[in-house]
């Protein structure tokens, strides 16, 4: 403002030398003549009267119904990205569940395998054992009954060659039981 | 040297008396039909398009807008909203006079006391009017500040009442004179342009298109002065500090 009084000191300087420069300006300050003063204001109540119509009824309203619209278009807009942000956010979410989900599931099914095998597994052995058991004892079964045809066996070849040893070595015939009943003594004396 | 004031004198083009009150079209009426017509036309047809994304026009009528309605939004209020075509009117009649009277050979209607007078006394009885209608007899405790102490208070009140009957007086005088003075200094440098003649003359020139770059300034400037003390002003009555 400071600047402005220096300025209007400076207008009413010049205005003084305008006074002073002759009878030309002799009427000074137009802005002082009282007599324009009517026109000026009459006109001024009719110029604005009429702006202010032309304002609030027409110019006015036009440009805060095309701000309201542009407004209302990016609140929508922003709404509708942040719905659609919310709807990505849901997407990836489900998708993680699913992915968390089919994880679990791949787990149980893994350990269910491998626990099926391993029962699988210990009964195959079991079974295996069981029959390899049989088996043995079959063998035996048939080693033992083999060695005792074959005990019995020997005993007889004994009593046979004792018999007939005898009778080349005396000349004569012997009785075979008697013989029988020497061999099996004399093998029962060995074990 | 051409009289620097003469730029202020009052011509009249179309006498007309209504009833003994001379009423006649002047050079200052000119100007202001000039300037309501000016407006009007960067408005309405700026926003004739009203595209969405806003072309250059467009975008400086929706700036005038905005910087209004945000002027009155802040400094009075959502109660402002009914005067805001009021203030909106105010700021663009002032900003267009000032600007059309940069135009050489034109005329600064603002550079007269009387229409500037006017407009601030309109402010001024309109604003304490909305002031009384609004608050009735509290409207004058605006002259007692509160929390000061009744002691105080002989000397207070009439100062505070100075200061509010002078506000037309400051506001008026403050547009008129700036613009005045700006165009009565413009005028003076213009008027030693050709007596220093071809070798001095570039001297005040230069200044005359520094001072017009000024000038302009100062137009956009005491418009928005002169707003946004109407703001203040409303914003008192409205709300009583």
């Amino acid at each position: 403002m400071v600047m402005g009084t220096v300025r209007t000191a400076l207008a009413f300087v010049s205005g003084a030398m305008a006074l002073a420069a002759g009878p030309a300006s002799a009427a000074g300050l137009p802005q002082l003549d009282a007599s324009t003063y009517a026109p000026q204001v009459i006109w001024l109540a009719i110029t604005f009267a009429v702006l202010y119509v032309l304002m609030a009824k027409v110019a006015l309203p036009r440009i805060g119904h095309v701000l309201e619209e542009r407004r209302y278009k990016i609140d929508q807009n922003l709404k509708m990205a942040e719905s659609l942000k919310g709807e990505a956010e849901a997407a990836a979410e489900a998708y993680e569940g699913a992915l968390a989900d089919a994880r679990a599931r791949a787990g149980t099914v893994l350990s269910d395998v491998r626990e099926g095998a391993a029962r699988d597994a210990a009964e195959r052995q079991a079974e295996l054992r069981a029959r390899l058991h049989a088996d043995i004892q079959e063998a035996e079964a048939g080693i033992a009954e083999a060695r005792d045809k074959a005990v019995a066996g020997i005993r007889d070849v004994a009593a046979e060659v004792a018999h007939s040893a005898a009778e080349k070595l005396a000349g004569e015939t012997v009785d075979a039981g008697a013989v029988r009943s020497a061999v099996d003594a004399a093998l029962k004396e060995r074990g | 040297m051409a009289n620097p004031l003469a730029q202020f004198e009052i011509t009249t083009l179309v006498p007309i008396r209504l009833g003994g009150v001379d009423a006649s079209f002047t050079n200052s009426g000119l100007f202001m039909v000039l300037a309501v017509t000016a407006i009007t036309l960067f408005l309405t047809l700026g926003m004739r398009a009203h595209r969405l994304v806003p072309g250059r026009w467009q975008s400086m009528a929706e700036l005038s807008y905005e910087f209004i309605a945000g002027m009155v939004r802040d400094n009075v209020g959502t109660e402002g909203r009914p005067y805001f075509p009021f203030i909106f009117s105010l700021f663009m009649f002032i900003l267009f006079a000032n600007l059309i009277g940069l135009v050489p050979y034109s005329f600064t209607f603002t550079s007269h006391i009387i229409v500037t007078f006017a407009m601030a006394i309109t402010v001024f009885v309109g604003v304490t009017v909305i002031g009384i209608i609004r608050h009735g007899l509290r409207f004058f405790t605006l002259f007692l500040p509160s929390g000061v102490p009744m002691v105080m208070a002989p000397l207070l009140i009439p100062i505070e009442i100075v200061s509010y009957l002078s506000r037309p007086v400051s506001l008026s005088i403050r547009l008129f004179a700036n613009m005045m003075a700006g165009h009565t200094m413009l005028k003076v440098f213009a008027g030693f342009v050709v007596p220093l003649g071809i070798l001095g003359g570039w001297a005040p020139l230069a200044v005359d298109v520094a001072l017009t770059g000024f000038e302009f300034l100062v137009a956009v400037l005491q418009a928005y002065v002169f707003t946004i003390l109407t703001c203040l002003y409303l914003n008192d009555a409205i709300n009583l500090h």
